[in-house]
């Protein structure tokens, strides 16, 4: 579990914020506004983004400022948006990224090739 | 539009030159695909001296109020997919629409490298400076108890930024050996690469140490009997004789297995052991992002000092293209201050060709001020950067005397 942090001893206290709200997979959370997604979901716990497209693996964020793609989402309805360098907006709807099918090797299996 | 001079990046080096120019009175338009100004300077925090704090979110502030004060524009959330020469044009493919400008300015910044090694993908594992764009910029914590692998100059300045927000660093160790690790994985190397960082450990052992280590048999010797739970900065164990050879955990980071490395890099077999942390930093290094550079078609050279491939360009921050610029860490990887050096440098090249009041004394100057501000750098990435930056100078003169003759 992580946690944010208030107050820094150089960087002094984080200032007051607005919330605003947003869903993750249905689920309700807030953020302050203004936040990368990333951080919002971070901060209450949220690693994992998405599944490897294919695997089904696991993935949550990895260089955290949009060059890496690792994190991307779907947002608003639209895929591949990275969660890195999205604000986070009042009533976001944010789904995670889930494992497509395979279509060749899973008729392979099927038919035991 | 077109009348206006495009800066992709509002780093420092970008920031720098969009001052620079706006003080000329000419129109800039800054383009960033981050959610604020100030790129990765937004997350730096060191003590430069005793109680004086390089903090970076001030430092953007600073930039960005006198920015907005001289009415340069910015487009955030701004990334650029594209970019072609269209008759004297710059064009710029953007999600926010395509841009036109005769002046363009690359300083897009460096990228980190990464380690591969198993369970990487694992959430909860992250790039050092994820870690420290989470911690200093957003105020959420990474995790509560991490390993950092890859012993550099970045690791070790982000390892005490987090110490400082309460964020556990259990160690910091080397990669495991695989072709992608090469250097970075073997005990002598590191240990060479951080004799140049020495000044910045507050303990007096390793400045001690550091000088003492200057001969090379004393340095075989020192890595021979380097302490296997490693040597402590700022509290944190700097293990250079051991390799994190496996991340593990179920859906996120539960821990990581810890090796025993011979001075070769070789692992000890049997010194196998696991420690829990609940997240992982992969520090691999920076290289200059330069993609839109190649995309412009720029000749590219790689120069190692320099941390990679870098786009042919002069000292003036020209490249070989009529109107394309480049300032920051897409020339090389060095600190904050020397791109925001390069960036004034960049910006009265440009102002000169607009024919603002610039004179070749005050780009001479402005290159001067590279040069000492180099020569004062608090963090050299690489120790020989000078020499790579000799080398730029000379490709470019051969370069362009192919092209004269």
């Amino acid at each position: 579990m992580t946690e944010r942090i208030m107050s820094h001893p150089i960087l002094g206290d984080l200032p007051h914020k607005e919330k605003v709200s947003f869903t993750f997979d249905d689920q309700l959370y807030e953020a302050y506004k203004g936040e990368s997604l990333a951080a919002a979901l971070l901060a209450q716990g949220i690693r994992t983004l998405r599944v490897h497209e294919e695997t089904g693996h696991p993935r949550g964020i990895y260089c955290n400022i949009g060059h890496c793609f690792e994190c991307r989402v779907n947002i608003n309805g639209l895929d591949g948006e990275r969660a890195c360098i999205t604000p986070v907006t009042e009533g976001m709807v944010v789904k995670s990224g889930k494992a497509l099918p395979t279509t060749v090797r899973d008729w392979r299996k099927h038919h035991g090739k | 539009m077109g009348n206006k001079v495009i800066i992709i990046g509002a780093g420092p080096a970008g920031l720098s030159a969009a001052i620079t120019l706006a003080e000329k009175n000419i129109g800039v338009v800054v383009i960033d695909e981050y959610l604020y100004e100030g790129g990765r300077l937004l997350g730096q925090l060191y003590e430069e001296t005793p109680n004086k704090w390089w903090n970076g979110i001030a430092e953007s502030e600073r930039l960005l109020a006198r920015a907005k004060e001289l009415n340069v524009e910015f487009s955030l959330q701004t990334s650029v997919s594209d970019l072609e020469k269209i008759d004297q044009d710059w064009v710029l493919h953007t999600n926010k629409g395509v841009f036109h400008t005769k002046q363009l300015l690359l300083a897009t910044g460096a990228a980190e490298s990464p380690f591969p090694i198993p369970g990487w993908t694992l959430p909860g594992v992250m790039s050092v400076g994820a870690a420290q764009v989470m911690t200093n910029v957003h105020r959420v914590k990474p995790g509560k108890r991490g390993v950092i692998i890859g012993v550099n100059v970045l690791s070790s300045a982000i390892a005490m930024e987090l110490q400082i927000a309460d964020v556990q660093v259990a160690a910091i160790t080397l990669p495991a050996a695989n072709l992608l690790t090469i250097n970075s994985s073997n005990p002598l190397e590191v240990m060479n690469s951080l004799l140049y960082v020495s000044h910045m450990a507050p303990s007096p052992l390793i400045k001690i140490g550091s000088k003492f280590m200057k001969n090379e048999i004393l340095k075989k010797l020192g890595i021979r009997f380097y302490p296997k739970d490693g040597v402590k900065m700022w509290g944190i164990p700097i293990m250079l004789r051991k390799a994190v050879i496996e991340i593990v955990g179920k859906d996120q980071v539960e821990g990581v297995v810890l090796a025993t490395v011979n001075i070769d890099g070789s692992i000890v077999p049997g010194s196998e052991k696991r420690i829990d942390v609940d997240f992982v930093c992969i520090a691999g290094g920076l290289y200059p992002l330069a993609e839109l550079a190649s995309l412009a078609g720029c000749p590219f050279h790689y120069i190692e000092q320099l941390g990679g491939f870098v786009p042919l360009h002069n000292e003036q921050m020209e490249t070989n293209l009529t109107g394309l610029h480049v300032a920051g860490n897409i020339t090389g990887i060095e600190g904050a201050k020397v791109a925001l050096a390069q960036g004034k440098v960049a910006a009265l090249t440009i102002a000169s060709k607009l024919g603002a009041s610039v004179t070749q004394i005050d780009i001479q100057q402005a290159i001067e001020n590279v040069e000492t501000t180099r020569a004062n750098a608090h963090i050299q990435f690489h120790p020989e950067v000078l020499v790579g930056r000799q080398k730029m100078k000379e490709i470019w003169a051969q370069t362009l005397s192919h092209t004269l003759s």
